[in-house]
């Protein structure tokens, strides 16, 4: 496969070391002077030095018989302009586009311009993953008897979905009385059966609303 | 005429008060908060701090209701970008974007349907002209 990488940072170089590594042609473009000679000792032939949003200079990285090209400079107006220049025309049949910022998500889109990769959106979707859509709802509080009530939900892909109540070790001081599910309240016994989805009353100590959690998330 | 200008260097600006002594509404986005000083202190249209890639920036000048748009940064891409997103996000119907690189100007105007204006291509025809002029009448 025959790949044009347009930008030689961080992404554009381990990018192009790691297909070269798996014997693919690559062509890195890098416009600034001094990273391109940085560059050249280690890539020798598979980089040159230009603006990759010239159509002169993809020409001469051979962007015509690109198998891909992939636009990961640190400007996302360039990266449009480069793929849309590749894809309408040379023809390349696949460009991939680098999304710097995640506000210009939309304009990439827009545009039509992609697949596209953005860092900081896989990073925030990785994060949000990790945490619950509402955390734990305080429902009642019973301050003299020192035991209040929340209500906590199984998410997809909780260590607890699928799993029978006598299988959780849930923390001392802890005890499930519900279950909401499809809009009926359950009675939680040993052999019921969580799921995705349920909502869970619990009663427990104040204080112990981490360790509760905590059990929901992980192992 | 409701007219959005990206970009308040030379052109921007003087392209913005030609217009407003027109009668004309007008609304400048630049990156540069000091760019507005070149619109003078009793500028009548909108200053908006931003980008003009921004959707963000060009809804704040409610580009949806331009009658025309105006890309004149000194970036080529960011004009032909902000001008892509005028015409395909927010409808605009007469848009116009300067871009230096000939080529890049003669494709987005050929293939991309972007009214571009091209000052190299421009100059060099002029000078073509004069060489040509000079050499016939010496």
């Amino acid at each position: 496969m025959f790949v044009v990488i347009a930008g030689g940072g961080k992404v554009g170089r381990t990018l192009a070391r790691i297909l070269i590594s798996r014997d693919n042609e690559v062509m890195m473009i890098e416009q600034d002077r001094r990273r391109y000679q940085r560059l050249t000792q280690e890539f020798e032939e598979s980089v040159m030095f230009g603006d990759a949003t010239e159509i002169f200079n993809l020409e001469r990285a051979g962007i015509e018989r690109a198998d891909v090209v992939a636009a990961v400079t640190g400007d996302d107006e360039d990266n449009i302009i480069i793929c849309q220049v590749a894809d309408h025309k040379f023809n390349v049949p696949k460009s991939i586009a680098r999304v710097n910022n995640p506000e210009n998500q939309e304009a990439f889109d827009v545009l039509g311009v992609g697949p596209t990769v953005s860092a900081t959106n896989s990073l925030l979707s990785l994060i949000e993953h990790e945490m619950p859509a509402h955390k734990l709802v305080h429902l009642l509080n019973l301050k003299k008897e020192n035991l209040e009530i929340v209500e906590v939900m199984v998410e997809d892909g909780s260590p607890l979905a699928l799993k029978r109540i006598e299988e959780i070790s849930l923390p001392a001081g802890v005890l499930l009385i519900s279950i909401l599910r499809d809009n009926q309240a359950l009675i939680p016994q040993g052999s019921t059966e969580l799921r995705a989805g349920d909502q869970i009353l619990a009663i427990l100590e104040p204080g112990r609303e981490d360790e509760l959690t905590h059990l929901f998330l992980s192992v | 005429m409701y007219v959005v200008i990206v970009g308040c260097g030379r052109v921007g600006s003087a392209l913005a008060l030609g217009l407003v002594s027109e009668g004309h509404k007008v609304a400048v986005i630049d990156e540069d908060e000091d760019a507005l000083l070149r619109l003078g202190e009793d500028f009548p249209g909108d200053f908006v701090h931003g980008v003009g890639i921004d959707i963000k920036s060009l809804e704040k000048v409610h580009t949806q209701n331009a009658d025309a748009f105006v890309a004149a940064t000194d970036g080529d891409n960011t004009n032909i970008v902000s001008a892509q997103l005028a015409k395909e996000r927010f409808g605009v119907k007469c848009v116009v974007t300067r871009v230096y690189d000939p080529h890049r100007a003669r494709f987005f105007k050929e293939q991309m349907g972007i009214s571009t204006i091209c000052p190299t291509a421009d100059t060099i025809n002029l000078l073509a002209t004069a060489v040509r002029t000079c050499a016939v009448n010496p």
